[in-house]
């Protein structure tokens, strides 16, 4: 008999192992607006899968990844600053996917734990898709480490050494997507993105190599996500936020540790 | 054209050719039917004032750019090195300068630590990319492009921050490396008198290919002169280099002819249409 903590404790880990070297490519190529905007327009990617009756995992990584490729091309095509555009369809599309759910009276859902997630909820069948797909993430950005860096380094000085730039960024993209898929039940649309970039940013100090950085980010994520779940269970606190605020500690604190000393 | 300026290379040896390149960026016609080929065992600078097209026509050799019409055509299976003319890397990626080497293409430890070394640049190795000087980082910047093994190294204005003494060891080393490679170099500057003493082949630009040919006759040419000849400011910056770099070669300005729209001297069968000065 499996303790009733573990399941969401595994889940936990697994999202911050795999967020943590996916958000430091992330934090380094600027696009952490990217993967916010993913997130809200995720919350479409629920409605439809609930209005069409399809497994939501699945509905959630498919409009994830679709939404992520619109992104790709209208940032290559639109003449407005990429920021703006992607303020403009984060902010709408979850404004879109709340008023489209607001229809449907028939539908009863707990709108809370998918804006903040619900990690209790979480069954073995999340957890598989946690781990698969956090495997199959861990396991393109090692295949691909040295073009995502090169890219990230420079895409120009890139193209020329023959890295397929173009598809490396499509695939970190989608990669993206598929990660804002799978860890929307563990702190929800709202907050994927702290999950992402504070574990990296707070490892950016302490690493030397992009390597080391992309390894603490996990290692930070997965504390935070340990000292969230005791927090939340100890001071009866939502466990989603609860892991965001451990996150956000860690930060300041290396932060301090940084700035001491230097 | 003067026809002894025309170097005549055979097939084999070219690396990249461009052919009857044309580029408008809006209403400017920046790169006018331009045609050049680099050859194996060649160091050839591109030469103009700013905003002549070197940055465009580099773009489309380098093919980071389509051309509106012309095309480009690399010899199979051709390795660029690319030396960029500023490059920034973002305070956020924590990467060391051997960390930096190792992203280009095929590096492998052992001949970073070579050409770390061969550019005096080994203590420099664990160093992060962001706390480098100007000096240091455009070493490091050549130390990647030659990492690649380049049949053709691209040098993007090398010098741009670098002191004299900086500059002369560049311009030393280049020849060098050509005859131990046998790559052929393209060189982009703005400063002919910085780089004749190891340039073969000069190409001086101004939307059109003004002239190209030996830097001793270039900088003789008319052509050239019209394009930078004008600009008095030059001088006293030449000779104060000529002294210190007896090396880098000296060249007089004649001040006596009109430039007609084509890149020809007024007065001459070719000119088509007169009384065009550039400044």
């Amino acid at each position: 008999m499996i303790s009733w903590w573990l399941l969401p404790l595994f889940a936990g880990l697994g999202v911050a192992a795999t967020a943590g070297p996916l958000g430091s490519l992330v934090v380094c190529r600027r696009m952490a607006f990217f993967g916010d905007t993913l997130a809200h327009g995720a919350l479409l990617g629920i409605t439809l899968g609930i209005l069409l009756d399809l497994n939501l995992t699945l509905a959630l990584v498919f409009s994830c990844s679709v939404l992520a490729l619109i992104l790709l091309q209208l940032d290559k095509y639109t003449g407005i600053a990429s920021d703006t555009l992607l303020g403009i369809l984060s902010q709408s599309s979850l404004a879109i996917g709340l008023v489209v759910l607001s229809f449907f009276d028939n539908v009863r859902i707990d709108l809370m734990a998918y804006l903040f997630g619900d990690l209790l909820a979480v069954n073995q069948n999340d957890l598989l898709w946690i781990f698969a797909g956090g495997s199959f993430v861990i396991a393109l950005l090692i295949w691909q480490w040295r073009g995502l860096l090169a890219s990230t380094v420079s895409e120009e000085l890139a193209a020329i050494d023959g890295y397929p730039v173009k598809r490396l960024k499509a695939m970190l993209v989608l990669l993206l997507a598929l990660v804002v898929a799978i860890s929307m039940k563990i702190v929800g649309v709202l907050l994927i993105s702290a999950l992402l970039i504070i574990p990296a940013a707070t490892a950016r100090p302490l690493a030397k190599s992009p390597e080391q950085m992309a390894m603490l980010a996990s290692l930070i994520g997965m504390i935070s996500v340990g000292a969230g779940m005791a927090f939340s269970f100890i001071w009866d606190t939502p466990t989603g936020p609860s892991i965001v605020v451990c996150a956000a500690g860690l930060f300041v604190v290396s932060q301090i540790v940084n700035s001491i000393r230097k | 054209m003067n026809p002894d300026l025309v170097v005549v290379k055979t097939e084999a040896e070219i690396l990249i050719q461009g052919q009857g390149i044309n580029q408008t960026w809006g209403e400017r016609h920046v790169l006018q039917n331009i045609d050049l080929a680099i050859c194996e065992n060649e160091i050839v600078t591109i030469i103009g004032p700013n905003g002549c097209g070197k940055s465009s026509l580099l773009r489309i050799l380098l093919g980071l750019n389509i051309p509106d019409s012309g095309k480009v055509t690399r010899r199979k299976g051709l390795r660029i090195g690319y030396m960029p003319q500023k490059l920034r890397i973002d305070d956020r990626l924590p990467l060391s300068v051997t960390g930096f080497l190792m992203l280009a293409p095929g590096a492998r430890k052992v001949r970073v630590k070579e050409w770390l070394e061969r550019l005096s640049i080994t203590s420099l190795a664990e160093q992060a990319v962001q706390r480098l000087s100007g000096g240091e980082w455009q070493r490091v910047l050549l130390a990647r492009a030659l990492l690649i093994e380049p049949h053709l190294l691209v040098l993007d204005e090398p010098v741009q921050g670098v002191d004299i003494q900086g500059q002369r060891e560049l311009y030393q080393l280049l020849p060098e490396l050509r005859n131990e490679l046998g790559c052929g170099i393209v060189l982009v500057s703005h400063d002919l008198h910085l780089v004749m003493a190891s340039t073969d082949r000069v190409i001086c630009l101004n939307g059109h290919i003004c002239c190209s040919g030996h830097p001793d006759q270039v900088s003789v040419s008319d052509e050239y002169n019209s394009l930078f000849g004008h600009n008095g400011g030059h001088q006293p910056v030449l000779e104060a280099v000529a002294e210190i770099t007896p090396e880098l070669a000296h060249y007089t300005h004649h001040h006596d002819h009109t430039h007609c729209v084509d890149g020809h001297v007024e007065g001459s069968s070719e000119c088509i249409e007169k009384e065009h000065k550039h400044d």
